[in-house]
């Protein structure tokens, strides 16, 4: 190790960094490895440890290795390396060594991770084999005493076995005492150590990686494991229970296999003798009289029907199906998610695509038993199936629509047309009883109907006819009722007013469904009243931020999507004269006191001229209007989500042509233009957010050839970069070099496709002799920033720059009318500067570039072999098995020492 | 408050007033701005014939629509002003204050203004706890003290916000929303306020907000003869400022950061619009001014000098009066009006969870608090829901509160309960009898030690100082306990009564001795001997029977 990333720009030399590690470790006695090398802060910080070779690498081509050799030595996951079986003899006596706690259970975690790409790539006979220690570890934890067996090494173990054992031949060679002393009932399992949840854990994990092929099925019959795994179902542990369900799944999934393909009708009778232990406790479950049995046994099934499509489920269900309606006529209905959870599982399942009637029966008898909460649930998810009797649709959805339904009734709206809610009176008072039983129940059912109709809308099964009308007049009147103006007369009316008056869930939930009712919405007639609700809870002081950033989408849903009468223009009738509404109040929210009020108002804004800047009605709406001198105003907000949305804001209307402000000269700010302020904010803005949006901004405006930018392009792009080359964010460095792409695609024409079928562009002629344009860049400093870019201590930044750099190369290949190379003591210089950067000394200047320099440098650098570095994720060094156990053995030598210290 | 000159100066009135000291200077304050605004512009004649009820029902609509006009008085000046509050007496929070020794009276903080207070009448075995004005929000006041409030017998429950519909927070950011938009485009805000109470809370707010809306420059007048009281007063009550607010004084920071605004000069006060205000003039400017109504003092003339304009706004935050109607005399009005009513005061909701807390036996309350507003009938939410139903009364009624005095507390000089011996008669309860002289004045009642036993008279004067105190006879003991009637039929056989005959009655038994021709009835408050005139054996059967019973 070389060196240590302390932080996102912080390094030290090595001589700095040696004796300050050395000292931790002495005085902490604690870190490892691992613990050093955790991921830097950004999610693609490069390990300034290891230098990624940009020169091509002298000591590969002095041996003369191959690339096959080179490429081993860079995914050395894959294999089992020489370097990894020296280590493991080592690693697995420190494992069973009682004295030897391995203090960090994630190394062993990404150990197994390892070993199953190691057994699944190779014959794990032949591994065993070749590094006998392994064996001898599991055998070792078997002949521990109990007390000095560790919990974490013991999983590990039966881990490891399980894996091991999943090929057959291995299996065969591990059979006899070792496996079953590892899973028999003599095993852990009689072990005090078992109380661990990590043991119980590991032992099913080790179990479902066995259970692979028949050997394996035999073992865990034999064994008795399926018993264990039955007394596991109900565990303390909540991993451990889901586990122990998914196994017996996977066993009786396993049992069937061979067996159920031949014969689909196989009854129940003739099944393997483990299918049918496992189907007899699922049916006793089911007859239990204790809702924890029943879930158990209803989990397993939800499962099984979910993964298995084979003819055998049909037969399972047919003989399960009676237990579970039966579960029905119990008063409560026991456990009735998982018993939904069953239901739907079934009917998705393509084994039941034709009508299986007590399927649907079943359905709709729980559909009309359960009370509202349970059922909205059970009906969306039989509204989502593909297949369903239509009767039994329309019954879901009645269910669905029942709570709305009641409350257009209570408030005394007209019931909609005859037909689409005659079915929801069934069952009806009982949705009655709930939203007026409580303000939680109330709200509870009304947030949950929303979601679901809501979920339910866009999907392409929804149901038909829709009820449109009905559904908009719902949703504006809860959003009434929630803000008081409702006036209903009915006592349930009154008391439901009471009850949503000022309920912000409700509010939210219903603006949400509101949002997404433009959907297909045919009836423009409906258009006036959502505006004017719309309106009304924008104005409304009471509604909090979160209400209004609601509103303010389902705005923008309204008017982006709105139906309008034919012949009528884009905008539709009522639009104008909303948006002559809409806008004082968007002015007001621009000034409110709550920041998270004026971000939500200047992304609405954002959106709405991105989508209507072009239109006339809404360009005069908005320049008679002060809001574009308000979102100017909010690029010096005190906070900062709020300045970079209002840079984004900025750079929309200025996009558009929608800048207002310059009309008022009495501004300062207006007198140095909206670059001059964006690049303000660039410069000296202390948080990265409003510099990101700035940059972004730019390079959209450079994209669209915004008036401000062609002037003088050279410029503009030399500028920001001077700023973003030594910007703190990540991000603001690589948007940074996005803008100079999209300079150089303008410039020197776009990089070719790299997929074949893609259709080719025409080709851009650059406007200037390819050696001037290289000059050109190299006054603006370009590759300055580009090479810096690529040394950058976060990968994406990294990548970028050798993308871009590599695209450089590419278009400079055919440049004939430079010399092949610069001055060779030139290019020297710079060759060396640049690996003086790369280890990260990059306070010296590359000094003044000429192209020639440039593009020798650019051919004697190995940019691909740099790209495909960066495309690993920054841990694959942490993550390689060596440094893995390497670890494991650190941690212990630590220790060690540390035990020597103390006497 | 405002109404306490013509009770003390007008109704005879001759009690004591208690109120905490910042009522009383702020109440002043808020008094001499009225009298002051009042005085300032005199008329020259009043009328009064208009009152005449025929006369009043020909005048246009607000005036015949008024009510009880010969009740009205005119404005007091500030001699009874000070008169008025020259009867208060100064209280503290928690403070106790004995009233002639019936009930006792103790101030708790409201939470809602500085120095405003909620009351608890008690006595030893009663609680009535009035709540006045009060606010559970977070503002520069004492926060209310609910605690104190709980176990009340009866709980009276007044000055709920009268806007329960407008959420403060919401009207505070539609405030400053509004402040912000006139002000960035030019206008002028004109807030019609009180001098003391919301605006401090709204300077505070402005405080934090100026900076970030871009404001800074903006000059913030308030204007009012007692403006500069009203800000140095709030300052110097720090006992009575919420928790945060307190421990800047120690800082030492003032409590409230208008000071800094009047330092940096972005907050100036004047007293009136004359003066140093006309020199100091720039606009675009926000002015606090009163008063609220409209009706007088300086915001009269910023109505004048800025309702032509659009650009500019006032903004009510006063909830006291309808901004329709004090906007009535100024229409037609071009600038923009903005009605966001602050009322800190408790809603409905914040009752609810009020009354859950404190949890009282019964609730007293107006009768507008038990229905909905009648321009909101189907808001059920807007009434007080609490079981038992709360009693509701009408203006002037007079109710007779649901509980009855049962006990007194007497106190036991330490002379005389040094002296009892107290006998344990069941686990946990012992008894002694008490021979004393009860002594009551002030509505105290002391048990004091009985005079000795009155000694053979040696003179004239001590045997009259004798004749005061009462008679002291040797008592005889008290019995307690019942008699199992099996052991003491075997009791009296095995005294040798034969013959003994048991009958159960209603109330117990009898128990006949008929060769003594003898009758014991057993009962269960007492038990008689009935034997014809043989002391002997009645005194016998006596004896066995209070060996069946304990004296102390």
């Amino acid at each position: 190790m070389d060196s240590l990333v302390l932080g996102n720009h912080c390094w030290l030399p090595d001589c700095l960094l040696q004796p300050l590690l050395t000292l931790r470790e002495q005085t902490l006695g604690l870190g490892t490895q691992a613990d050093r090398k955790l991921p830097a802060p950004t999610p693609g910080h490069l390990q300034q440890n290891q230098p990624l070779p940009v020169f091509p690498n002298p000591l590969c081509q002095s041996r003369g290795s191959t690339d096959a050799e080179c490429q081993r030595n860079e995914n050395p996951g894959l294999i089992m390396d020489p370097e990894c079986s020296r280590l493991l003899p080592a690693f697995c006596s420190v494992l069973v060594d009682p004295r030897q706690a391995v203090a960090d259970d994630t190394c062993l975690e990404k150990l197994l991770d390892w070993f199953k790409t190691v057994t699944e790539a190779g014959s794990s006979l032949l591994l065993l084999q070749e590094n006998p220690c392994l064996v001898d570890l599991l055998s070792h934890v078997l002949d521990l005493k109990p007390q000095d067996v560790s919990p974490r090494v013991l999983s590990f173990s039966l881990r490891l076995a399980g894996m091991f054992a999943a090929q057959e031949d291995c299996f065969e060679y591990l059979q006899g005492q070792l496996l079953l002393g590892l899973f028999g009932e003599a095993g852990p399992l009689s072990w005090a150590v078992w109380s661990v949840p990590t043991v119980r854990s590991g032992w099913i994990q080790g179990l479902k990686s066995l259970a692979q092929h028949p050997g394996g099925l035999h073992f865990l019959g034999d064994s008795g494991a399926v018993d264990a795994l039955f007394s596991l179902q109900g565990d303390s542990s909540l991993f451990v229970a889901s586990a122990a369900s998914q196994l017996l799944v996977h066993v009786l999934a396993l049992s069937m296999q061979d067996k159920a393909e031949g014969s689909p009708s196989l009854k129940g009778s003739a099944w393997p003798a483990c299918a049918q232990k496992i189907v007899a406790h699922v049916e006793a479950s089911l007859c239990s009289t204790t809702a924890l049995q029943i879930t158990q046994a209803l989990n397993v099934l939800t499962t099984t029907f979910g993964r298995c499509h084979s003819p055998w489920t049909e037969v399972l269900w047919g003989q399960l199906s009676p237990l579970v309606a039966h579960l029905l006529d119990s008063e409560p209905v026991p456990a009735t998610h998982s018993l939904v959870d069953l239901l739907l599982s079934v009917a998705r399942s393509p084994v039941f695509a034709s009508a299986d009637c007590t399927l649907w029966e079943t359905i709709a008898r729980m559909l009309s038993c359960l009370s509202p909460m349970q059922t909205g649930p059970l009906a969306l998810g039989t509204l989502k199936l593909q297949h369903c009797p239509q009767a039994l649709r329309s019954q879901a959805f009645g269910v669905l629509l029942q709570p709305l339904a009641c409350i257009l009734r209570a408030t005394a709206q007209a019931p909609g047309p005859p037909g689409l809610l005659d079915e929801t009176t069934q069952g009806c008072s009982m949705t009655v009883d709930t939203l007026l039983s409580s303000k939680s129940a109330c709200v509870g059912l009304l947030c949950q109907t929303l979601a679901h109709l809501e979920e339910l809308q866009p999907l392409p099964q929804h149901p038909l006819p829709w009820p449109q009308t009905l559904l908009v007049e719902a949703v504006v009147i809860i959003l009434r009722l929630c803000d008081g103006s409702a006036a209903p007369s009915s006592s349930e009316g009154c008391r439901l007013c009471g009850t949503l008056a000022g309920c912000i869930r409700v509010q939210r939930a219903a603006l949400g469904f509101l949002g997404t009712l433009t959907l297909g919405t045919s009836s423009w007639e409906l258009v006036p009243q959502v505006f004017a609700i719309l309106l009304e809870t924008l104005k409304s002081p009471a509604s909090s931020p979160t209400v209004l950033k609601k509103a303010f989408q389902a705005v923008l849903h309204w008017l982006l999507d709105s139906p309008t009468p034919p012949g009528c223009s884009d905008l539709g009738p009522h639009t104008p004269l909303f948006l002559r509404e809409l806008f004082p109040v968007l002015q007001k929210h621009l000034c409110s006191p709550c920041w998270e009020v004026r971000d939500s108002a200047l992304e609405f804004l954002t959106h709405l001229s991105m989508c209507w800047g072009g239109e006339a009605n809404f360009r005069e709406v908005l320049l008679a209007s002060d809001v574009p001198k308000l979102a100017w105003q909010l690029l010096r907000d005190p906070e900062s989500y709020v300045r970079a949305s209002a840079v984004t804001a900025m750079g929309q209307l200025s996009s558009q042509g929608l800048q207002a402000a310059s009309d008022s000269p009495g501004h300062p700010e207006v007198q140095q233009g909206l670059v001059g302020e964006l690049l303000h904010i660039l410069s000296v803005d202390s948080e990265g957010f409003p510099r990101r949006a700035v940059t972004r901004v730019f390079t959209e405006w450079l994209r669209n050839s915004h008036a401000d930018v062609v002037q003088d392009t050279e410029w503009f792009v030399a500028t920001v970069l001077q700023m973003v080359s030594r910007d703190l964010d990540w991000e603001v460095r690589a948007q940074g070099l996005e803008l100079v792409q999209v300079f150089l695609a303008q410039t020197l024409g776009q990089p070719n496709p790299s997929c074949p079928y893609a259709v080719a562009l025409p080709k851009v002629t650059p406007p200037s002799p390819l050696p001037e344009v290289l000059r050109t860049l190299c006054q603006m400093q370009i590759f300055d920033f580009a090479f810096r870019a690529l040394f950058d201590c976060d990968r994406p930044v990294a990548q970028k720059a050798c993308d871009l750099l590599l695209f450089l190369r590419n278009k400079s290949a055919p440049c004939s009318g430079l010399q092949e190379a610069g001055d060779s003591s030139d290019v020297a210089s710079v060759e060396a500067t640049l690996e003086r950067w790369q280890v990260g000394e990059q306070g010296q200047p590359l000094g003044s570039l000429e192209p020639e320099v440039v593009l020798a440098a650019l051919r004697s650098m190995d940019l691909e072999g740099l790209q495909s570095r960066l495309a690993e994720s920054s841990d694959h060094v942490e993550k390689s098995p060596q440094s893995l156990l390497q670890d494991v053995l650190a941690t212990v030598a630590l220790l060690e020492e540390n035990v020597a210290d103390c006497y | 408050m405002m109404a306490l000159p013509y009770i003390t100066e007008h109704t005879g009135f001759t009690g004591t007033v208690y109120a905490t000291e910042p009522t009383v200077q702020i109440g002043r304050l808020l008094m001499e701005e009225l009298v002051n605004f009042i005085e300032r512009v005199p008329k020259a004649q009043s009328a009064s014939l208009w009152k005449n009820k025929d006369i009043q029902r020909l005048l246009p609509s607000p005036l015949k629509d008024a009510v009880e006009v010969s009740t009205w008085r005119r404005c007091y000046t500030m001699q009874e002003v000070n008169s008025a509050l020259s009867k208060i007496q100064l209280v503290g929070y928690s403070q106790k204050i004995e009233l002639f020794g019936v009930v006792q009276v103790t101030p708790l903080s409201s939470g809602y203004a500085l120095g405003s207070s909620n009351w608890i009448i008690q006595s030893h075995y009663e609680k009535v706890s009035y709540v006045s004005g009060s606010s559970l929000l977070t503002t520069h006041p004492q926060p209310m003290d609910q605690a104190s409030l709980k176990n009340s017998d009866v709980l009276v429950l007044t000055g709920l916000t009268q806007i329960p519909t407008a959420n403060p927070d919401g009207m505070v950011g539609e405030f400053c929303s509004n402040l912000a938009l006139t002000i960035r485009n030019g206008g002028n805000v004109l807030v019609p306020c009180y001098p003391s109470g919301v605006i401090y809370d709204l300077l505070e707010c402005l405080y934090q907000y100026i900076d970030s809306a871009g404001l800074s420059s903006v000059p913030f007048y308030f204007i009012s003869p007692v403006a500069n009281s009203s800000l140095e007063f709030s300052q110097i009550f720090a006992e009575w400022l919420c928790h945060n607010k307190q421990s800047k004084v120690y800082l030492p920071e003032p409590p409230f950061p208008h000071a800094e605004l009047i330092q940096t000069n972005k907050l100036k006060h004047y007293p009136s619009i004359h003066g140093d205000f006309s020199n100091d003039f720039r606009q675009p400017c926000v002015v606090f001014t009163g008063h609220p109504s409209l009706r007088f003092g300086d915001v009269v003339h910023f109505m004048e000098l800025w309702g032509k304009s659009s650009l500019n706004t006032v903004i009510f935050t006063e909830p006291d009066f309808s901004y329709l109607e004090a906007l009535a005399p100024y229409q037609p009005l071009a600038m923009k009006c903005i009605y966001c009513p602050i009322d800190t005061r408790l809603n409905f909701i914040q009752v609810s969870k009020l009354l859950k807390e404190v949890q009282p036996l019964h609730v007293v309350c107006p009768e507008q608090y038990t229905q909905p507003p009648p321009a909101q009938s189907h808001r059920m939410d807007l009434m007080i829901d609490c079981q038992p139903p709360p009693m509701s009364y009408r203006r002037a009624e007079v109710l007779a509160l649901p509980f009855k005095r049962r006990y007194e507390k007497i106190e036991i000089m330490p002379e005389l309960a040094d002296s009892l011996v107290p006998m344990e008669i069941k686990p946990g309860i012992s008894l002694a009898t008490v021979s004393a002289v009860l002594h009551t004045k002030d509505n105290k009642h002391v048990l004091q030690p009985p005079p000795r036993p009155a000694q053979p008279a040696s003179g004239k004067k001590r045997k009259r100082m004798s004749d005061d105190v009462p008679d002291c006879k040797v008592l005889k003991p008290l019995l307690s306990g019942s008699i199992p009637v099996e052991q003491f039929v075997q009791s009296l056989e095995k005294h040798g009564f034969s013959d003994i005959k048991v009958e159960d009655t209603a109330k117990g038994h009898i128990v006949l001795l008929q060769e003594a021709e003898t009758l014991i009835q057993i009962e269960e408050d007492s038990t008689h001997i009935i034997c014809d005139n043989d002391e002997m054996l009645r005194v016998r059967l006596r004896d066995l029977v209070l060996k069946f019973l304990q004296k102390f």
